[in-house]
C-alpha cells in the first residue's frame, strides 16, 4: 500500500483525511483506488476526457510523473505520492 | 555603480560586512541592485521589510490596494494608523524608517500586459507576492521575456510553496504548471483563509533567495519546488524541471504577453440575466421572516463560520455538504441561500436548480450585506 498525501484544498473530498493508502503497481491503478474511495476528487483532477489537469501534478517521492513514464509510472508500497495543485494565494 | 559604503552604512551593515559569504563587495552589490516587489500583501510585507532592513538599495513596489483592518492579522508592514491609507505609501513609510538610504519607487497600478514590461525591465529581478492566477502568469511570462529571475511564494491556508523560476537555464511557472485552474475550483485566501504568520515564513524565503541570486551565493531554489506545510511543520522538496520543448537558451512557450484575465477565465459576464432574477436584497429577505412567510433560509457556508456571525432562522448546509443533503431539503418548497458575500450561495442556487428545485433565491451580498443594511450587532469578518 503506498501512501497519497492530499493537499489542503482537496481535503474536504476525502473527508478531511491528509494521507490516504491506496494498493496500485503504478500510479494510474493508485489514482483509480483513490478515485473509488473519493468520487468526488475526480472532477478536481481529471478533466472531461479522463486528462489529468494541467494544474494539478503528482510526484512519486520527489519525482514529477511527467518526466517519469506519467500514469504508467511504476509505484512501491515504500513510495510516497503527492498530488499538488497549484495555489495563488500570496496577500 | 557604487564602489563604496559611506561611514553611516558600514556600521548599520557591519553583522553583514563580517559575513565572508557577504563582505564589502555583498553589501555593495545589495546597495546597487534593484528589486521589485509585486504586491506588499502578506507576503511583500515581510520581503519589503527585510530587504529594506538588508540594504536593497532600490526598490519598487507594485500595489494599488488599501489598508483594510483584516489585512493586519499578517501583513506587518501596515499598522492599526494605517488603515485606509494606500497600501504603497503605508509599505514605504515603514521601509524608510527602518532604512533611509533606500531609494524606494511606487507603481501605484495594477499590473497588466501594457504596463507590466516597462515596469519589470527597470529592475535585476522580480519578487511575487501577487494573490491571483492572472498576475502570476503575468509577472512569469514578463520574466521569461526580459530574462529577469522571478522568485516565486504562493500560500493557501497552512501551506506555502516557494521556487524561483525564469533564471537564464531554469524551469519558469509554466514548466511547473502550464495553464492556471478554472476560476472557483481553486479558493483565494480571502474565501480558504490563511493563517496570519505562513505568510511571513514563505516571503522569508523569497526574501533569501532575493539576497541569495545579488550575491551570487549559496544555491538557490531554481530547479526544486519546496513545500512548507505549517500545520505539520514540515519541509519538503520536488523536483522541478524546464519543459522539454525548451531545451536551452529562450523558453518556448512563452512568446509575448497576452490576455491573462481571459487566460485564466476570469472574463466577467455582465449580462448574466439568471443573476437579477433570482437575487434578493436583504431587505426583501427581512420582510418575508417578519411577515412569517413559509421559505427555509441556508446558509452555505461553513460551520466555523457560521460560529462567528449567523442569522437567526439560517439553516446550515455547508456548500461541499449540499449535494449530500438535498433530501432535507423538499423540492418544492421555496428556498434562499446565502453565504458570507454572495458568491458560494449564487453556486448553491446553480445546483439546487439543476437538482429540480424551481423555487430557489440567493440572498445579494451575503451576511456582510445582512450587518450593513439590516442588523449591525452582527458582526462583519
Amino acid at each position: 500500500m503506498a501512501k497519497i498525501l492530499i493537499p489542503t484544498p482537496l481535503r474536504q473530498f476525502t473527508g478531511g483525511a491528509d494521507t490516504v493508502t491506496a494498493s496500485g503497481a503504478t500510479v494510474g491503478e493508485l489514482m483509480g483506488a483513490l478515485l473509488a474511495a473519493h468520487p468526488d476528487l475526480k472532477k478536481n483532477l481529471y478533466n472531461d476526457e479522463g486528462k489529468l489537469r494541467s494544474f494539478v501534478n503528482i510526484y512519486v517521492n520527489d519525482e514529477d510523473i511527467r518526466y517519469l513514464s506519467k500514469e504508467e509510472s511504476a509505484v512501491a508500497d515504500s513510495d510516497t505520492v503527492s498530488i499538488i495543485p497549484s495555489i495563488a494565494g500570496g496577500r | 555603480m557604487s564602489t563604496t559604503l559611506t561611514n553611516e552604512e558600514i556600521g548599520r551593515y557591519s553583522r553583514h560586512l563580517i559575513l565572508p559569504e557577504v563582505g564589502m563587495e555583498g553589501q555593495i552589490k545589495l546597495k546597487d541592485a534593484k528589486v521589485l516587489l509585486v504586491g506588499t500583501g502578506g507576503l511583500g510585507a515581510p520581503m519589503a521589510l527585510y530587504l529594506a532592513a538588508a540594504g536593497v538599495g532600490t526598490i519598487g513596489l507594485v500595489d494599488f490596494d488599501v489598508v483594510d483592518v483584516s489585512n493586519l492579522q499578517r501583513q506587518v508592514i501596515h499598522g492599526s494608523k494605517d488603515v485606509g491609507k494606500k497600501k504603497i505609501d503605508s509599505a514605504a513609510e515603514s521601509m524608510l524608517d527602518i532604512n533611509p538610504t533606500l531609494k524606494i519607487v511606487k507603481h501605484e497600478v495594477a499590473l497588466n500586459s501594457e504596463n507590466a514590461l516597462e515596469i519589470v525591465k527597470q529592475y535585476d529581478l522580480v519578487a511575487d507576492g501577487t494573490d491571483n492566477f492572472p498576475t502570476r502568469y503575468l509577472v512569469n511570462d514578463a520574466c521569461v521575456l526580459l530574462n529577469k529571475p522571478n522568485v516565486y511564494g504562493s500560500i493557501f491556508r497552512f501551506e506555502g510553496q516557494a521556487s524561483v523560476f525564469a533564471t537564464e537555464d531554469g524551469p519558469c511557472y509554466r514548466c511547473l504548471y502550464p495553464e492556471p485552474p478554472p476560476p472557483g475550483l481553486v479558493p483565494s485566501c480571502a474565501e480558504g483563509g490563511v493563517l496570519g504568520i505562513l505568510p511571513g515564513v514563505v516571503g522569508l524565503i523569497q526574501a533569501t533567495e532575493v539576497v541569495k541570486i545579488i550575491l551570487g551565493k549559496g544555491e538557490t531554489l531554481k530547479g526544486r519546488l519546496l513545500l512548507y506545510d505549517a500545520l505539520n511543520m514540515k519541509f519538503r522538496e520536488l523536483k522541478l524541471r524546464r519543459n522539454p520543448q525548451c531545451p536551452s537558451g529562450r523558453c518556448t512557450v512563452v512568446n509575448e504577453l497576452i490576455d491573462y484575465q481571459q487566460f485564466c477565465g476570469v472574463v466577467e459576464n455582465h449580462t448574466e440575466p439568471v443573476q437579477s432574477t433570482s437575487d434578493l436584497e436583504p431587505k426583501q429577505v427581512k420582510a418575508m421572516i417578519d411577515s412569517g412567510e413559509d421559505f427555509i433560509l441556508v446558509d452555505v457556508r461553513e460551520p466555523h463560520e457560521h460560529q462567528i456571525a449567523s442569522i437567526a432562522k439560517a439553516t446550515l448546509i455547508p456548500l461541499g455538504q449540499l449535494p449530500n443533503r438535498l433530501s432535507e431539503l423538499p423540492k418544492d418548497a421555496k428556498i434562499v441561500c446565502h453565504c458570507k458575500s454572495g458568491m458560494r450561495s449564487a453556486k448553491a442556487v446553480d445546483l439546487l436548480k439543476l437538482n429540480g428545485y424551481s423555487r430557489v433565491q440567493n440572498m445579494k451580498g451575503g451576511i456582510l450585506a445582512w450587518s450593513d443594511q439590516i442588523d449591525p450587532t452582527v458582526a462583519k469578518y
